[in-house]
């Protein structure tokens, strides 16, 4: 029996343990809340050999830092905004000082930002670091409340003073050691330390106590820009500068102005083409607010969540149709200027004026400027330092350069930092992180985080790409290794003769003639298959799913890991798996010949593919066989064979004919996406030689039928049993509006009609976008209208409207995923719901809860996602050096498609690469906006191009001089030969 | 909003400093209250109710009435300010009759009411504040006040409310704590160990019913304990007087643990 207890309050404390106050509720109601605490005297210092505290102790006696100024065994205090603001320098190896971190700082921290809080949390965990928490709220000694007149920082800070002196007097009354270790209370805030010293607290800046420490110069350069001594413009002698940006609203202000509607709210995109223009999403308008210009923009960064203020309509218009190149426009500007008023600053502003003020088309969307930011979203990109920014770039120098580190993503703007490294970080790839963005500077600043290597090189960019992406690749730890078979390896399927919990309620299907079909060097099988006749007619086919469940069990290290990392990311050469490779690639899959845990969806099918009945449940299988698409097509087109395998293979080939004709005929889509495939020289080298596009083979759809027919059973079952939590997914209808453009490029250039009224009517008159002299235009069409779509995602079935179950892609109303739960974590919560539904193994509490599910699907989704743009980034990336390659031998002449017109280029989609480029013009042609074409200057005069138009062009891979990036360049060569423009 | 705040934090605290199994602080008044015959004030931590038992009196109403046995009528009013956010319940408000329902069925099989037919109990039960465990609070500030009415009671009526946060399971929730858990209100009778009530407004897994059922059964003993004492305070004090002014030599106090009325054990 627990130890049960009534915690005591004497009535005297009211005023401490009592809080009263007032909020007002969504609706607009002020409601008085009443709280109390219960103060106690329990709660643990942390510090070894306490003779009062009982319980785990971090902090130790001996002292762990050899800093100059303190000698002895020292412990570090920091307020809230040494976490806010020097998240990266505390996250460092090298600092290792022992920490107390306070309940009021982890508060405040995670009340200010939560991605901060969760490194926070990560910090806690992490085995380097001594940190200890100590609940100074609930200790009787530190607790206070806030005074009269008394805002909430100065309440904190001074409940943080009090916890410091407390921590000092009660180390001397229970340590009996002469000399015991001191507290030393690090804030940036200058008041805060002369107050802390008057109490007789020692007090240090962060910056001034890292300079104390034996690898200062390294931890140095991860010091936050803070407070405007940091980087300070050095030409601005002559009193203050100017602002170069309009200053943001007070919160209060922007709060009213988006309830009173003329505000409005949304994240901030930024355009690739173009970086003088953003645009923002906001409920109030169907299209989106265009933010022309620098001012316009105000600082806003990709990402942030930010609001805006829509001009009047008649300053509406239609967004820029040039390519803008940042790198480009903004070369000469010097990074140790902040940049106000020099000559440069005005052919600057006349070049960026003159680049704003092209359009000639007459589409007009909203206008408008941001006058203040909610939230912003800055994490840690991936740079290269601009080589031209350097003042010196003598590789000894050690002298600290202000230089510009221009971001891998063209969404972002380059970032202004200090480092004492510039010279030798020339040529490597950086991650840097942005702290502040002044409306004096016309750059945000940041300031360098660690180096990841030479660009270019393959660790640096994979290991970039992955940062970028933020695709968790850390080895798994020892807490989640534990959670594995401790047989390793050598565990099997136990004999069914001897029982166990293992063969409780499993069917034994070792005998059924199963086979899994996957694409060649598939190692993760997680689906495997069969089917045979029926004395009455019918078909039973099955579906077989790896038992992941049965291994990775609810609410251990391995299941968080999993949940965390949400999805298994496939790069061209690499794969960062979300569970522990002996899972994964051994004891889940359902390697042939072998005896394996399955989760199996067995159905008994009407020869016309029409449901007769489903059921599932856990079973014992052995594979009879593992084929590549390509050898179980060749095994089905055999007329020579006819053994129970090859059968089975027909009979699932013919059903799922079937199946997909239903689906069509439902109005399931059948999209595009650019596949390519990278052929790798040798699993060593992993020197990509060529790029060829992906085959589609008639097997691939067989496996791709049955596993929808299983995701949707299991969906219906799911949604059935719990209705309040089933992990589905689901494919929103896209809003029409989205589709406006395309519809109007078809019109006008082919004369074909787009029907997006539904999906049925999107996928027929997709399939009647032909071009007879052009088989791939249909394909193209298919590629751009799904770029016009939403993208599909998951969610907990009691958070939204029945109604809005559907998928809009496959045509079905309901859906889920649960064929591939060894790579994607919805699918294993798919399985252990679905076991609970059949009444194999309860359900954990956590998956009854609706919060929980919603707040694991919503990592899974942005998982989900940046695991895609990785591996996409990947193929682009050996693309890149692929051509490369070969354009070192020969010129790289293919055949694209323009998708896109500009004032001063095109667009164009080289199928065969599965690659988006740009063709630039320098001079300025003759542009119809309205027709999607540009006349280019030839020798026999003027030849027109537009978009769908096939063209040919030369792809070269040039080396930029300035961040050694390399950079895909395209230049026309039929029907125009463009080198010279 | 709520999110905001931890309900159960990485050192064990939750939200108001108090770990996982740690009741709140449970103040009694059983002073007497003007005519009632017994009436007890309750409160678990915010949570302040008043309850006030009349009877057994001779029955009213001729369809109320039973020959073998007592009536017990309970009503149940919550004053406007006891929540955040002001409100006026009426008396026949769905949520107040609920729990007055619940509360009547718990005591109905504890009252000893065959020994007196024809009669009827009635239990007025005004809630003060609110905090969380209204129902925990309204039944056990029941029992003490049927105690001091000296109404025959099988057994005390202890409740508790205990439920999951993840897979931690806590006991005495707050309002704070209540809105984010699924939770269950346990009353038991704890020398018997027998359970009068469960109820439950949000869906809990079998399991984690089982083990908060454990729990609560467990928090009733302790809360019982809470409670005796508080009975014996008042008699003791009634006792002293009953002495300083009919038996002035004060010789025949007796046996201080025996309480005169009846045994509670
Ligand atoms: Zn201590």
């Amino acid at each position: 029996m627990v130890d049960i207890t009534i915690r005591k309050r004497p009535r005297i404390e009211a005023v401490v343990t009592q809080r009263k106050f007032f909020k007002k509720t969504a609706k607009g109601k002020v409601i008085k809340v009443l709280r109390e605490r219960y103060l106690r005297d329990d709660v643990g210092c942390g510090v070894e050999d306490c003779t009062e505290c009982s319980g785990h102790k971090t902090l130790p006696l001996a002292p762990r830092v050899n800093h100059s100024t303190f000698s002895g065994a020292h412990f570090l205090l920091p307020d809230t905004n040494v976490f806010l603001s020097q998240m990266d320098l505390i996250e460092s190896d090298l600092f290792n000082t022992p920490m107390i971190l306070l309940q009021t700082v982890i508060e405040e921290v995670r009340h200010r930002s939560l991605p901060l809080y969760n490194r926070l949390k990560a910090l806690m965990k992490a085995d380097g670091k001594r940190i200890w928490v100590f609940y100074n709220e609930y200790r009787s000694e530190t607790a206070i409340v806030r005074e009269e007149n008394e805002t909430p920082n100065d309440r904190n800070d001074r409940g943080i003073r009090k916890a410091s002196s407390w921590y000092g007097s009660h180390i001397a009354a229970t340590h009996r050691q002469s000399s015991v270790p001191q507290i030393v209370l690090l804030t940036e805030d200058v008041a805060n330390r002369t107050k802390a010293k008057q109490d007789g607290i020692k007090a240090h800046s962060v910056k001034q106590y890292v300079e104390g420490m034996p690898e200062s110069a390294k931890l140095l350069d991860l010091l936050a820009a803070v407070g405007s001594e940091e980087i300070a413009p050095t030409r601005a002698a002559g009193g203050a500068h100017q602002s170069l940006y309009p200053d943001y609203l007070p919160p209060s202000t922007l709060a009213a102005g988006i309830k009173s509607g003329h505000l409005h709210q949304g994240h901030f995109s930024a355009n690739q083409y173009n970086y003088l223009e953003g645009t923002v999403n906001v409920p109030a308008f169907s299209k989106p607010i265009l933010l022309v210009g620098r001012e316009n923009m105000n600082r806003s960064v990709q990402g942030d969540v930010i609001v805006v203020e829509v001009f009047d309509e008649k300053e509406w218009r239609a967004p820029a149709d040039e390519v803008v190149d940042q790198e480009a426009n903004l070369k000469n500007d010097d990074a140790e200027d902040s940049g106000s008023d020099d000559e440069e600053d005005q052919i600057l502003a006349v070049s960026e004026s003159k680049a704003i003020q092209t359009s000639a088309s007459n589409e007009r969307q909203p206008t408008g400027r941001v006058v203040g930011i909610i939230k912003r979203n800055w994490r840690t990109y991936v740079c290269h330092i601009d080589s031209t920014s350097l003042t010196s770039s003598n590789s000894t120098s050690l002298s600290v350069q202000t230089v510009f580190a221009t971001p891998v993503s063209r969404l972002l703007p380059r970032i202004r930092l200090r480092t004492r490294q510039a010279p030798t970080l020339v040529g490597q790839k950086i991650l840097v992180t942005i702290d502040r963005w002044e409306n004096t500077s016309r750059y945000p600043e940041g300031h360098f985080v660690r180096a990841l290597g030479k660009a270019e090189s393959k660790e640096a960019e994979q290991e970039s790409l992955l940062l970028e992406y933020e695709v968790a690749y850390r080895p798994f730890g020892k807490a989640i290794l534990d959670c594995l078979p401790v047989e390793g390896d050598k565990w099997a399927v136990p004999p069914k003769e001897l029982g166990g919990p293992v063969w409780r309620d499993r069917e034994d299907l070792r005998d059924m003639i199963i086979c899994s079909i996957d694409p060649p060097g598939c190692q993760d099988i997680d689906d495997a298959l069969h089917a045979r006749k029926l004395p009455n007619g019918n078909i039973e086919a099955g579906v077989h799913i790896a038992d992941v469940s049965n291994f990775v069990h609810p609410d251990t290290p391995m299941d968080h890991e999993a949940a965390a990392r949400g999805t298994t990311v496939y790069l061209v050469d690499n794969r960062i798996d979300m569970l522990p490779h002996l899972l994964g690639t051994n004891l889940c899959s359902l390697r042939p010949y072998v005896e394996r845990l399955a989760f199996s969806a067995i159905w008994e099918l009407s020869p016309e593919g029409d449901i007769v009945n489903v059921r599932f449940c856990k079973s014992v299988i052995a594979s009879k066989a593992a084929f590549t698409y390509e050898e179980a097509q060749t095994r089905k087109d055999d007329p020579k064979l006819d053994d129970e395998l090859t059968q089975s293979i027909r009979l699932l080939n013919t059903l799922a004919l079937k199946l997909k004709q239903k689906r069509m005929e439902a109005g399931a889509l059948n999209l595009a996406s650019p596949e390519v495939k990278i052929h790798l020289d040798s699993s060593e080298s992993s020197d990509p030689i060529d790029v060829e596009q992906k085959e589609q083979r008639e097997t691939n759809s067989l496996v791709e039928e049955f596993m929808l027919l299983a995701n949707i059973s299991v969906a219906r079952k799911i949604q059935e049993s719990f209705p309040g939590t089933a992990v589905l997914r689901r494919h929103l209808p896209p809003p029409r509006t989205n589709f406006e453009k395309l519809q109007d490029i078809l019109k006008k250039r082919k004369g074909l009609n787009l029907d997006v009224s539904s999906s049925g009517a999107l996928a027929a008159s997709l399939d009647l976008c032909q071009d007879p002299t052009n088989p791939a235009f249909n394909t193209l069409v298919r590629i751009m209208a799904t770029r016009c779509m939403l993208s599909a995602e998951y969610f907990c079935s009691g958070s939204v409207a029945r109604d809005t179950f559907g998928h809009y892609g496959l045509a079905s109303d309901i859906y889920t995923h649960f064929t591939s739960p060894i790579r994607r974590y919805a699918d294993v919560l798919a399985h252990r719901q679905l076991s609970a539904a059949i009444g194999y193994s309860p359900l954990h509490p956590v998956l009854h809860s609706k919060q929980h599910v919603e707040r694991i699907l919503d990592v899974v989704n942005r998982r989900h996602r940046m695991g895609q743009m990785a591996g996409r980034a990947s193929v682009e990336f050996y693309v890149g050096l692929a051509l490369k390659g070969r354009s070192e031998k020969t010129t790289v002449r293919e055949e694209a498609f323009v998708i896109r017109t500009f004032r001063n280029g095109l667009g164009v989609f080289v199928s065969s690469l599965g690659l988006e480029g740009l063709v630039m013009f320098k001079r300025d042609i003759k542009f119809d906006a309205d027709n999607y074409t540009i006349s280019v200057p030839g020798p026999n005069g003027e030849v027109e191009v537009s978009v769908f138009d096939k063209v040919v062009v030369n792809i070269a891979v040039e080396k930029d001089r300035n961040t050694q990036r390399g950079k895909v360049k395209m230049t026309l060569v039929e029907p125009v030969d463009s080198s010279g423009m | 909003m709520s999110s905001r705040v931890e309900i159960l934090n990485e050192g064990g605290y939750r939200s108001d400093g108090r770990k996982q199994y740690e009741l709140r602080d449970m103040a009694v008044d059983l002073s007497q209250q003007g005519a009632a015959d017994g009436s007890a004030t309750l409160s678990h931590g915010l949570t302040q109710v008043q309850a006030s038992v009349f009877g057994p009196r001779e029955a009213k109403l001729r369809s109320q009435t039973f020959y073998d046995r007592a009536t017990i009528n309970v009503e149940l009013s919550i004053a406007s300010f006891s929540t955040g956010e002001r409100r006026k319940r009426s008396r026949n408000d769905k949520r107040t009759l609920e729990l007055a329902a619940a509360i009547k069925s718990t005591f109905e099989p504890v009252v000893q009411t065959n020994l007196y037919p024809r009669t009827q109990i009635d239990i007025y039960i005004q809630v003060i504040q609110q905090d969380g465990g209204l129902l925990q609070a309204c039944i056990n500030a029941t029992t003490l006040a049927l105690a001091c009415a000296g109404i025959p009671l099988l057994d005390f009526v202890c409740a508790v409310t205990g439920g999951v946060h993840s897979t931690s399971s806590m006991l005495d929730l707050t309002t704070l704590e209540e809105n984010d858990l699924p939770y269950v209100t346990v009353a038991t009778m704890p020398s018997s160990g027998k359970v009068t009530l469960a109820t439950m407004e949000t869906r809990l897994h079998v399991d984690r019913f089982e083990e908060i059922f454990r729990l609560a059964c467990d928090a009733g003993q302790v809360i019982h304990k809470e409670m005796r004492a508080a009975l014996r305070t008042r008699t003791a004090v009634l006792l002293a007087a009953v002495q300083s002014t009919t038996v002035p030599s004060g010789d025949a106090g007796g046996d201080k643990d025996d309480e005169p009325m009846y045994e509670y054990r």
